[in-house]
């Protein structure tokens, strides 16, 4: 991969031990790269690290080892090229949904006159069907309207890296569904780099070019890359009827059920003890038998 | 079937009839040696009061509204200058766990200490008793203030500072646009309680130091054996104090938010 627009590089979350002197490793080893206009989601069980995963990526959070590369530099700490919609929205509740915009919008383009920042915040409104509700405070919107506002306010900066943890999962099933669409829709216009945590499966398999798969933790690890083969523009309600869908859903599924347990504590799949980078897979070349199962990602 | 405001407001009404009567009764009743005068001679005293209440006729002749207006002068004067200090060292204490921990003996020593305590070194330092008064309304005020700043900026959602790292606000962009905001409402509280306090203690500050202010009045009228005009007095400060507390629940509202 020699585009990659994002390299994580060994990175690793450890914490001192408590009285009994042993360090916790949450994860260690993690590597994977993302290239411009990818979507990628990360899926694994709870308390591997994703979330302390992402945070490094926003510069939030520090790791206890390793890089992060975006764009030839190292992140160091939060920037206006990485923007991040957390799990429980995290508007500012004294702000109407419109201000919650044009504040993030000034923020990064200071020069902007009002007018030009009004305008574009209330384009990004209209982008997630949110035109009528411009002045309504956060407590006054729904939780799926919330997390629209989220979103409106991640795009309108034009970020180089979009970071989603969780996004939808307080929602309901029907505003998950349609707010997935939304930002199918919004995705398909921008082409955002997008780097996705979620624990949904048909999600990852709805939205991304690619799905990561972290073992469970402690000592936790990205473990395999698995390409979603599948056309684009994609729709909740045709997507299950596509060949391929099923063999790319059984591999997850049967990734998070077995082989994330198997392979938890550091243990390796087989023909990748040598590299600590994730095993690059293709479900619907290896259920037509094409795929060697044992190809390893090549940096 | 009436709606439940009116309902309790008839409930007052009444029972401050109730109240006036029996008042007026007891004073009126044979063989009492009432020297507390009833509702009606009270009510005659505050219309007079009320219709010239800012004449001047000498140093132990004022008016009941320019003694009001001096306390409640010093009140905003020594209030104004606490929120002036605590409100920004609150942010600092609330910001920095390091200051926090340093000033925290001073805040614990220093916040027990009845504000009347600091009369006598004021007054041998000031050497003015009324800005010996501001100067304890001040001290008064200023816990409250200093204590709820701090909790409420050391509280912000830490989602809340997260939006202005990844928006790359400076520090003070943070503090103004973000952190305030946040914390505005548990800073409103702290003023809130500490303009009720300092409305308690300037009334026993000005009969300490005398000269003018209403507490300075209720007490020359004690004096005078006044008790009509100092159970006026003790209303109107009633009266003050509870629009004082409305002010600031107004302002309450404005920076309140829902999570
Ligand atoms: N202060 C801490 N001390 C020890 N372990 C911690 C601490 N903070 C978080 N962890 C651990 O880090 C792990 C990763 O958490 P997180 O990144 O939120 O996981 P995820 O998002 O995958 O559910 C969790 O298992 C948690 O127990
Ligand atoms: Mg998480």
């Amino acid at each position: 991969m020699t585009d990659s627009f994002l390299k994580v590089e060994n990175l690793a979350r450890r914490y001192p031990g408590s009285k009994d002197g042993e360090a916790l490793t949450v994860f260690d080893q993690v590597n994977f790269a993302i290239r411009k206009g990818e979507f990628v989601c990360i899926i694994g069980h709870s308390g591997c690290g994703k979330s302390t995963i992402l945070n490094v990526l926003a510069g939030l959070d520090q790791a206890s080892d390793g890089a992060v590369i975006m764009d030839g530099r190292e992140v160091a700490g939060p920037s206006l090229d990485r923007g991040v919609i957390f799990q429980n929205h995290s508007l500012l509740p004294w702000k109407s949904a419109l201000k919650n915009i044009t504040f993030a919008v000034q923020a990064r383009w200071p020069q902007w006159s009002k007018m030009q920042v009004l305008e574009h915040a209330r384009r990004y409104l209209g982008l997630v069907g949110l035109k009528g509700a411009e002045d309504r405070k956060p407590a006054q919107l729904s939780g799926g309207m919330r997390q629209r506002v989220g979103i409106a306010r991640a795009f309108a900066i034009q970020p180089k890296l979009l970071l989603m943890d969780e996004p939808f999962g307080a929602l309901d099933a029907l505003t998950r569904g349609m707010i997935q669409e939304e930002l199918i829709r919004i995705w398909e216009q921008t082409h955002q780099t997008v780097f996705m945590i979620t624990h949904d499966v048909d999600e990852a398999i709805l939205l991304a070019d690619r799905v990561l798969l972290m073992t469970n933790g402690p000592q936790a690890r990205v473990a395999e890359s698995v390409l979603i083969d599948l056309p684009r523009p994609r729709e909740r309600s045709t997507i299950i009827h596509q060949p391929g869908y099923y063999a790319i859903r059984n591999h997850l599924v049967d990734f998070l059920v077995r082989r994330s347990k198997e392979l938890a504590g550091g243990a390796r799949g087989p023909g990748a003890e040598a590299s600590a980078h994730p095993r690059e897979v293709n479900p619907i070349a290896l259920a037509a038998g094409r795929q060697p199962v044992d190809r390893v990602q090549a940096n | 079937m009436w709606s439940l405001p009116l309902r309790a407001a008839i409930l007052s009404v009444l029972l401050l009839a109730v109240l006036l009567g029996a008042w007026e009764l007891a004073v009126q009743a044979p063989g009492a040696g009432a020297r507390v005068p009833g509702p009606s001679k009270l009510f005659a005293h505050a219309v007079q009061e009320l219709s010239h209440p800012f004449y001047d006729a000498g140093p132990n002749d004022k008016g009941i509204g320019i003694q009001l207006a001096y306390s409640i002068g010093r009140v905003l004067a020594g209030y104004s200058l606490a929120a002036l200090l605590a409100i920004p060292i609150g942010f600092v204490i609330g910001m920095s766990p390091m200051w926090q921990r340093a000033l925290d003996p001073y805040i614990q020593v220093l916040k027990p200490i009845s504000p009347l305590a600091w009369m006598p070194l004021a007054l041998y330092v000031i050497k003015d008793s009324g800005a010996s008064s501001i100067f304890v309304i001040f001290i008064c005020s200023i816990w409250p203030m200093l204590i709820n700043t701090a909790f409420g900026v050391a509280s912000v959602r830490r989602d809340y500072i997260n939006v202005a790292r990844t928006h790359e606000l400076s520090r003070f962009e943070t503090a103004t646009q973000v952190i305030l905001p946040a914390a505005a409402p548990t800073i409103l509280t702290g003023m809130r309680i500490s303009i009720g306090i300092s409305w308690l203690v300037i009334v026993a500050a000005e009969m300490l130091v005398g000269g003018t202010g209403i507490g300075y009045y209720v007490w020359n009228e004690w004096n005078n054996l006044n008790l009509a005009s100092v159970i006026f007095s003790i209303l109107m400060i009633g009266v003050i104090g509870m629009l004082l507390d409305l002010l600031l629940a107004r302002a309450q509202r404005l920076v309140q938010y829902a999570d």
